[in-house]
Formats: structure tokens, sequence, C-alpha cells
């Protein structure tokens, strides 16, 4: 599975949606995920990738992380994944 | 001041998923102490205990829940709904604003914390679930209650080990009592079988490999039980004029502190508190039908609760019932007094003694009636319920038949 089903299939379980309800262009707030499900996700694609999200609740802004969108996430990840494996 | 009433009981525990279950095993003299089962079992020299069977969270609760709702938060959740819905209210408005929950726990999350142990000190991983914390929390079950059932008076929870709930209750009927409240939730819960919370009591060496006997002279310890017990505490006027069923009332309490030993139990300060009890109560000595027993099975505890018994009552100890539940429940720790508040309810409306049960040589330390291995039937009107604390903390509450 690519890393952007992979993003999309997390993201949809949280927000408790099907896959095909998910798109790209959609915020989390769009989607219904809130602060606790964005610390949840957050955990998940961790978890699923092996990887360290630069991501502090406090601050969502600050951090390198971009969450403004399913896509940008998407692609912090990709981003993530390559840098981050050796 | 206020009369204060209990409108709604509900409970998980080993002896069943609901007060009507518990109460018939409390009549039989069931046992619910068997072999536990969780992870690394085998590892612990203590291996049984009053596990819950049988209580599915899955599909009882959803996704998002059980990410936050540790064991003792589910218990306290089932039993919650059990207690309200008896009690028929719903509450929104000025009533909601003012009623609250408190609830003891001794621990709360400890299966949270043993898992998440596991995982970052056993398996090396270094990143543990967001909601290891909210889930952990001594505070998670009461307010998980309070979003539930929208109650956004006074809510906390207490820790005094083996008084928690006792504490706990108490503390809701004075809430009550003084006006501050038209009704509390209140009661307790505990999980912590789990091979952390057990290895740890094993520390203590008090524990029994096989039964828990209180007050027959071969005990050999106390065995540990989980689940919950929940209580609606109602002003007795806003009970009556909305025509709810009344369980019984709640007359008193007494609380003392041994400031003495961290482990051994006194005499003296079990005395005090149930003495306060009953003059809080304003109920003489002699009134009392019957005590509900702190009763642990240990070598120490049990024969300082009937020396003390003694003390308090003079000659009426002789003539008054006294009996353990944590024969047949195990002692479900900061949860334990509201569980065994159910056998106290039972006393007063239904008649009927629970007994204690795993009874089998006479203790001449212990020498009073601990209604031994059946039930008895008999009319009491006033009731104890003793819990007496690790750190020296004991909370005795008195109830009365309405």
């Amino acid at each position: 599975m690519s890393i952007k089903d992979k993003v999309i299939e997390i993201v949809a379980e949280q927000a408790m949606l099907e896959r095909g309800d998910v798109a790209l262009e959609n915020t989390l707030e769009d989607l219904g995920i809130d602060s606790l499900g964005l610390v949840e996700s957050i955990f998940a694609i961790e978890e699923e990738f092996d990887i360290q999200i630069p991501f502090n609740a406090n601050e969502p802004k600050a951090s390198d992380f971009d969450i403004s969108n399913v896509q940008s996430i998407i692609t912090g990840i990709e981003k993530l994944v390559s840098e981050q494996k050796i | 001041m206020h009369r204060v009433v209990i409108t709604g009981a509900g409970t998980v525990n080993a002896l069943g998923h609901n007060v009507s279950e518990t109460l018939t095993a409390m009549r039989e003299g069931r046992c619910g102490i068997g072999a536990l089962e969780f992870q690394d079992v085998d590892r612990l020299a203590i291996k049984i205990g009053g596990q819950v069977r049988g209580f599915e969270a899955e599909g009882r609760y959803n996704r998002q829940q059980m990410s936050l709702y540790d064991r003792f938060t589910q218990f306290t959740l089932a039993a919650a709904k059990e207690a309200i819905e008896q009690s028929g209210l719903i509450f929104s408005g000025d009533e909601a604003a003012k009623s609250g929950v408190i609830l003891g726990t001794a621990a709360g999350g400890v299966s949270t914390w043993d898992q998440n142990y596991r995982l970052v000190y056993e398996e090396g991983k270094n990143r543990v679930h967001p909601f290891v914390v909210p889930k952990l929390m001594n505070n998670a079950a009461a307010s998980h209650v309070s979003m539930e059932w929208n109650l956004k008076g006074p809510s906390f929870t207490v820790a005094t080990a083996c008084a928690s709930s006792n504490h706990a209750m108490a503390q809701a009927f004075q809430m009550v009592r003084t006006g501050m409240a038209p009704v509390m939730i209140t009661g307790g819960s505990e999980s912590m079988l789990c091979f952390g919370g057990i290895k740890a009591w094993e520390g203590l060496r008090v524990m029994s490999k096989d039964a828990c006997r209180p007050f027959s002279a071969n005990r050999n310890g106390m065995v540990q039980g989980e689940g919950a017990g929940i209580f609606v505490f109602e002003e007795y006027e806003h009970a009556r004029a909305r025509g709810a069923e009344i369980l019984c009332e709640v007359a008193g309490f007494g609380m003392s502190s041994d400031a003495a030993d961290i482990v051994m139990p006194s005499k003296n300060g079990a005395a005090r508190a149930m003495s306060g009890a009953l003059a809080d109560a304003g109920v003489d000595a002699d009134d009392v039908g019957y005590i509900n027993a702190h009763g642990t099975g240990t070598a120490a505890n049990d024969k300082t609760e009937c020396a003390s018994v003694a003390d308090v009552f003079g000659p009426h100890a002789d003539k008054l019932m006294i009996s353990s539940t944590k024969s047949m429940h195990g002692h479900l720790i900061g949860g334990t007094g509201a569980v065994e508040l159910l056998a106290c309810i039972m006393a007063l409306r239904e008649g009927v003694i629970a007994p204690t049960i795993g009874y089998e040589e006479p203790d001449p330390e212990c020498a009073l009636d601990v209604v031994p291995n059946e039930a008895r039937e008999a009319n009491v009107d006033v009731v104890l319920s003793n819990a007496f604390a690790f750190g020296g903390m004991n909370a005795v509450l008195a109830l009365r038949k309405i």
C-alpha cells in the first residue's frame, strides 16, 4: 500500500468514514477530527511508518509538519519517510 | 440538615454484572474467586482473585471510548448506568449544575500503567498512545460519569487505599445533607488484576494463595477482587417529591486516622470511626443489627476489627451480626466499600444477611457472630459498613431502613 493510501486509511478510521469519503483537499476539521483525534492520528502514522513526526499540540503551526489538509499531511509524511529511512 | 437516601444502585464485580446477580450470589453464599487469567500470570506466586468474567468491553464501548476507558472506568460506567437508570433521574438545568460525582479508587488505571510500561520497558518501544495519561488518571472514571450524565456540580476522586469508596460516599453524603447538592453520584471502583498490580501486592506477603476466609482461625490472607459499585445519593424530600423508590437512608458516617503505622491496623482508630458513625447518625449502639466488616481475611485485620467492635458495642457485640463479603467477591481495594454497601442494602430491604463464606474454624480472637457460610434471614433497622485502610485511614457509614 502506498504512503498516500495508508495515510488516508488512518485518517478515515479516525474520522469513522469510508476511505472513499476522504478527499485530499479535506481539512481535518472537514472530516470532524478534533485536536485529540489529530494527536491520535499522528500516533497511528508514527507507528505505521516508524517515523518521528515533529508535532507539538501546543503550537500546531510552529512545527515543520503541515497539517492544513490531507494532501499536506501525506506530503509531509513522504518527506519524513525518505529522510528518516537509513 | 437534610436527610439523604439512596435511590439507585449499580455494580459490576466477580459475583455479577449488576445488583440483582450480585445479591443473588451473596444470598446463596457463592464464591466469585477463582484462577486469575491474564498475561504472565504464571510468573506470579498468587494466582487467584475475584476477577470479573464475561464483561466484554468490545461491543459495549466504541473504538474512541476504548482508547480512553481503562478497565476501572469501564466497570464504573456500567455500574453508573444501572444506578442512574434505576433512580430515573435525568440531569438538566439547575439540578445538573449542582449535582456531581465523587468516586473512590486506590490506584486508578493500573492496567494502563502496566500495559504501557510493558511496551516501553519490555518491548523497547519509544512511543505510547497519546491517551495514556487521560486513561490511567485516578479521576478518569468520575470524569466520564460526569460527561455521560451531564453532572456539573462538585466532582472529584478520593484515594485512601481500601477506604477510598467509603470516604467518597461519606463526602457525597455530606454534600447532600448540607444542601450543597440535591443529588450526588458516588461509590468507587478498582481494577488491579494484572501482572504488575498483583506483583506489587505479593511483595507485602499478605495475600492468600487459596482462599479468603475472614474470621476463620485458619485464615491466611486477603484475595483481590475488581469491579465497581455506584450509588445515587439523593435528598429525601427531592426523592419523595418525584415518587422515587428509596432503597435506604444514609444516616451518618465516622472517619478517623490511626496516626500510628502505615500498614498495621489500630483497634482504637477503628473504634473511633465506628463510634463516630453512630454519633453522627444519632443511633444507639444497641440499634445496630448488622455490620458489614472490613474483614480482609488477614491475621491482623480480623482480630483487630473484632476487638474494636467489642469495645464499641460492649455486650451488644454478642448480639449483632458481622460478616465479610470479601470472602465471595474478594477485596476490591478502593472500590470495596461500594460493593459491600450492597450487602448492607440487602440486609435493610430484604432482611437477608450476607454470609462470611470459607469459614472453617472458630478463632477465639474473632468470637462474634460472623454469619458463617450461609446467609441468614433477620430483621435489622440500622447497619454499619466498615473500611479500614492502609495508612490508618478509616471510614464507616451508617445506614438505616426507611
